[in-house]
């Protein structure tokens, strides 16, 4: 395959591990890979060409607008001037799909979405998207000529570095958006949070309505902290309001691959197990034995999180 | 102010969704209900509606067979009228395809806000209110966990990978709202009996002027190659608690070196 492009995020000068996990897959699937970024190039130069982007497309600062239709924009302005990726990916995060969105409009094509696999068959791209819970791989590709887009899982890949130089950057220009651009963000809050991220923690404990009551979620904060992990949670309780749904694991949520991932008072729905089922080890603790959480558990026990947690905070308390 | 909610109608995720082994599209020849994701987007329209003291909420859905029970569901919850493209042209029809019939529906009707969840239940590509924007001209803010309206423009708190953003957002716009952005409102009886006479829009393609090969399988672009099975994790250990599963825990998280 010639060309692949991979839409690029960053926040704070750093760029999103999805944007390095797709560099990196491209570069097995692509002669040329190359990264497009919405806001300036130079601060990424080196992360994405460290990875393998040997070309970033910068449009520049959006001075607050939004990623969606400055991107779309710009991109599809370049391909109608002679750019010719076979090939864009995205990340199923908030921009991505924003941008693969309206990009799917500008150029008549369509997204496949929620990819989990990549693959070469007969010199095009297929996408191989878990549907049903994870049960059944749907292989799908275009049949028409134009760009593929894809919107890719977090945690599908791997990130690994090329040992590639720093990328070239070459301007993108966002064309005049009228209406569609009138968005701007005007203030940005980051919640506060200690440990490590979610989607990056080594061991992740997550907790879901068998806690019984908010309050007991400390039960799950505190278990995470002293394993060194991140706390995670069901849909059900951050509907609840218990937690934010930053916390949230699944399918509507983050997708986490962890050595040991814990569940807590999890029933194991197929929309939870869909962002958990790739963790290494699983342990779960639930008092319905029936739970069907148990059917992906290295290890289950059938009992009460009010009982279990307290004594193994305990027990590794007392280890400390 | 006046606003159209995308209402999804779906099987009932309850119930395994199943494949058509002929065409490889979800089966949808049960009965189908309002995809709950989208009975925040109702709440929040009706929410707003009535905040503004004027103007109407019309829901807009694309289903198959004229199916018209999840739509009633919103109505009963206070809607005031509906809009359904039902085709058998549109089997098959992708994402782009549906927000290219969405887009055209919403264009019958009047609208100061557009409203969908951020991802269907069923399908979940997440594309398709930022497709109806683009199609519409509009701006949008996806993602939002809050909406307040002002004089012209919404601010919507816009959830991020950190937290959120603030976004302000001249109208007419595209909103897409995030489950428990709001608590949707259970129908009163009086709600379910009003929701019958209530008026529904129905049309085809032919009426939205779009035709049968920009929707459907052969406007779709892209083919299925194969579908397979997932490679099954296997279960482990189960222990029964007896005061002392604790140990075992521990134990093989020493082993994983974790502790
Ligand atoms: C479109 C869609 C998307 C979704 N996306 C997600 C998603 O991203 N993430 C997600 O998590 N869910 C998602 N869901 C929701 C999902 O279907 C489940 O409803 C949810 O995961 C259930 O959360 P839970 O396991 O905490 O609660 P429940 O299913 O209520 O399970 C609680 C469990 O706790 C056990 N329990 C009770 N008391 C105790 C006790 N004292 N000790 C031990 N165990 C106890 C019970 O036996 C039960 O198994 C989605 C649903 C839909 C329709
Ligand atoms: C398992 C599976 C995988 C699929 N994969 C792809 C794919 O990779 N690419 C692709 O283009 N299509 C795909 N499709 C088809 C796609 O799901 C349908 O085209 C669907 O009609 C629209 O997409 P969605 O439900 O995913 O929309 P989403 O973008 O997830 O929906 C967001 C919101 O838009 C509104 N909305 C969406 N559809 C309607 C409707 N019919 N009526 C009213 N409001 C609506 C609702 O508010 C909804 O919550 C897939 C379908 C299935 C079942």
């Amino acid at each position: 395959m010639g060309t692949i492009w991979v839409y690029a995020e960053e926040s704070g000068g750093k760029v999103a591990s999805i944007s390095l996990e797709l560099l990196t897959r491209a570069r097995e699937l692509a002669d040329t890979v190359e990264a497009v970024v919405g806001g300036d190039g130079e601060p990424v130069a080196a992360e994405l060409g460290a990875h393998g982007a040997t070309t970033i497309h910068a449009t520049g600062d959006l001075d607050g607008g939004l990623a969606g239709p400055a991107v779309a924009s710009a991109v599809a302005a370049a391909i109608e001037g002679g750019a010719a990726p076979d090939a864009i990916l995205f990340g199923t995060t908030y921009d991505g799909r924003d941008v693969a969105g309206r990009l799917s409009v500008k150029l008549g094509a369509p997204v496949i979405t929620n990819v989990v696999e990549l693959e070469q068959a007969d010199g095009s791209l297929v996408g191989i998207e878990p549907v049903f819970g994870g049960t059944v791989n749907v292989s799908t590709r275009f049949n028409g000529a134009g760009v593929g887009l894809f919107l890719v899982r977090p945690k599908s890949f791997a990130a690994e570095e090329s040992g590639g130089g720093p990328a070239a950057v070459s301007a993108l220009p966002v064309p005049d958006l009228g209406a569609t651009g009138a968005a701007r963000v005007v203030d940005r809050f980051a919640e506060e949070s200690t440990g490590p991220k979610l989607d990056e923690a080594g061991v992740v404990v997550s907790g879901g309505r068998g806690l019984g009551e908010a309050e007991k979620y400390s039960l799950i904060e505190d278990l995470a902290k002293l394993l060194g992990g991140a706390a995670g949670a069901s849909r059900a309780i951050v509907d609840a309001g218990w937690v934010p749904y930053s916390h949230q694991v699944g399918q509507t949520g983050k997708v986490v691959k962890p050595d040991v991932y814990v569940a807590c008072g999890i029933s194991g729905a197929t929309q939870h197990m869909v962002g958990m089922k790739g963790s290494k080890n699983i342990i779960a603790i639930n008092k319905d034995a029936e739970a069907p959480i148990f059917g992906i558990a290295d290890l289950g026990v059938v009992g009460d999180v009010h009982k279990v947690i307290p004594k193994l905070i305990e027990a590794l308390q007392a280890r400390s | 102010m006046d606003i159209v909610v995308c209402v999804k109608q779906i099987p009932d995720p309850a119930d395994p969704g199943e494949l058509d082994p002929e065409t490889n599209t979800l089966k949808r020849d049960m009965k189908l209900i309002m995809d709950e994701s989208d009975s925040y987007g109702v709440e929040m329209a009706l929410q707003l509606r009535d905040a503004a003291g004027e103007g109407e909420v019309t829901l807009v859905s694309m289903a198959p067979n004229e199916e018209v029970n999840g739509l009633r569901s919103a109505l009963a919850m206070g809607a005031d009228k509906a809009i359904l493209v039902s085709d058998e042209a549109l089997a098959g029809t992708d994402a782009l395809g549906t927000a290219r019939v969405l887009a055209a529906a919403i264009g019958r009707a009047q609208a100061d806000l557009i409203l969908a969840a951020t991802e269907s239940s069923d399908g979940y590509t997440g594309t398709v209110p930022e497709q109806v924007a683009e199609l519409l001209g509009l701006p949008s803010v996806t993602f939002a966990k809050e909406i307040q309206a002002e004089s012209g423009e919404v601010v919507v708190k816009r959830q991020t990978e950190a937290g959120y953003d603030e976004v302000r957002c001249p109208l007419p716009a595209v909103v897409s709202v995030t489950a428990g952005v709001v608590e949707p409102r259970y129908p009163s009886f009086k709600g379910i009996m009003a929701a019958k006479s209530k008026p529904m829009d129905q049309v085809g393609i032919g009426d939205l002027g779009i035709s049968p090969d920009q929707v459907g399988w052969a406007g779709g672009g892209q083919e299925i190659t194969d579908v397979s099975a997932a490679p099954e994790r296997e279960a482990g250990e189960i222990i029964t608690d007896e005061g002392d599963a604790h140990e075992r825990i521990i134990a093989l998280l020493e082993e994983l070196r974790i502790v």
